[in-house]
């Protein structure tokens, strides 16, 4: 038993029944933590899954995006000067809401279209405006894919986070509290069973003794006894007795009774 | 994000052409300041304004997502790889030039570090 891996507590029943109580809570704590962190990994793998798959999706659609702006601008003309120029107020824009993983908060994104097309609409209205609306939609799918993988890739970082900081916590409680509260609570009960053994040979000793008394006085007794029965017997003897008694007492100095 | 009700931006730092398809889509900003939330890159674009703008895109409270081409992020890496918070999200995309190349995405790597690692 190691002195260092424990409290420093007072060995008694009451602490070692606190020291029990609180080991039950450590134990508890530890199993839903762990639990707890069963179900964030659960869901970090399927984000992990989905994140690859989304990100691979997004080449894709990424490159038709570029094919189709290729196509609006041999059908226009350089149109990018005007885009630039309209640019005023977005009119696309990104929600965060929350999502609940075993207490963990996940931001999570999604696209918002609102207000009116503004400028945006009219652009190539002379010439190739049919490719650009092609482009524009195209563009589109691409954002909402991107905004798709931007809430997933911000769950990914935010349950990384969440997923670490339990692992220590599930570490601490089983490496740490758990070892140092059973540690503690051996060595109370190994103090109490000291406390024990010191009594019970305590009680021994002392039933020894009272036997030994008993002994001496019965010895005395029947001393007394044999003396009134026989008058003449010796005073000296009755002497000898005394002085016998008061030697075995004086042997015992520890006597109390 | 001081703007939740209304919703947050996204931000882009990205070439011409890029930019062009996306602001096609009306993701593009201008406030009263004539503070875009866009970076348009070409070649006289310095490196010291790219970072600029990367840092005033992820401390800005209005945005939400951050694109990057993926040649451009390959410029700033340091700084992409220093940045881990989760919102603003930066995502790294495929520009016109350059096909898209997972190997080369900073989340990429790290989702495959997790696999290899678990």
């Amino acid at each position: 038993m190691s002195t260092q891996n424990r409290y420093t507590v007072t060995p008694t029943v009451s602490v070692l029944a606190v020291m029990k109580a609180r080991l039950a809570g450590a134990t508890k704590g530890h199993s839903l933590l762990k639990k707890k962190a069963d179900a964030l990994n659960m869901r970090f793998r399927q984000i992990l899954k989905k994140i690859v798959e989304t990100k691979e999706e997004m080449g894709k659609v990424m490159k038709a995006s570029f094919f189709s702006l290729a196509q609006a601008r041999y059908a226009t003309g350089d149109f990018k000067h005007t885009v630039f120029d309209s640019v005023d107020q977005a009119t696309f824009k990104v929600k965060a809401s929350q999502d609940n993983v075993a207490g963990v908060r996940l931001p999570k994104f999604e696209g918002v279209k609102e207000g009116a097309d503004s400028k945006l609409g009219l652009i190539g209205l002379g010439t190739g405006g049919k490719q650009i609306q092609e482009c524009r939609k195209s563009f589109m799918t691409a954002v909402d894919l991107l905004v798709e993988l931007a809430s997933l890739q911000t769950a990914f970082l935010t349950l990384d986070e969440a997923i670490k900081t339990t692992n220590r916590r599930v570490n601490a409680l089983e490496h740490v509290v758990k070892p140092r509260l059973e540690n503690t609570i051996a060595y109370i009960k190994g103090e109490l069973d000291e406390l024990e053994r010191e009594e019970f040979f305590r009680l021994k000793k002392v039933q020894g003794n009272k036997k030994k008394h008993a002994e001496a006085a019965e010895a005395l007794e029947a001393a007394r006894a044999g003396h009134k029965g026989g008058a003449a017997a010796a005073p000296a003897a009755r002497e000898n007795e005394a002085a016998n008694v008061l030697a075995t007492e004086l042997q015992d100095a520890d006597i109390i009774f | 994000m001081a703007q939740q009700d209304q919703g947050s931006l996204l931000a882009m730092i990205v070439d011409a052409d890029t930019a062009t398809g996306l602001l096609l889509t009306g993701v593009g900003q201008v406030d009263l300041r004539k503070r875009a939330n866009f970076l348009i890159v070409d070649d006289k674009t310095s490196q010291a304004k790219i970072e600029e703008a990367f840092k005033e895109f992820t401390t800005r409270e209005d945005i939400a997502v951050v694109l990057i081409n993926q040649v451009i992020a390959g410029m700033i890496r340091h700084l992409l790889d220093g940045y881990n918070k989760p919102v603003p999200a930066i995502l790294e995309i495929p520009s016109k030039d350059a096909p898209y190349d997972p190997s080369q995405d900073s989340v990429l790597q790290r989702v495959r570090f997790m696999f290899g690692e678990s």
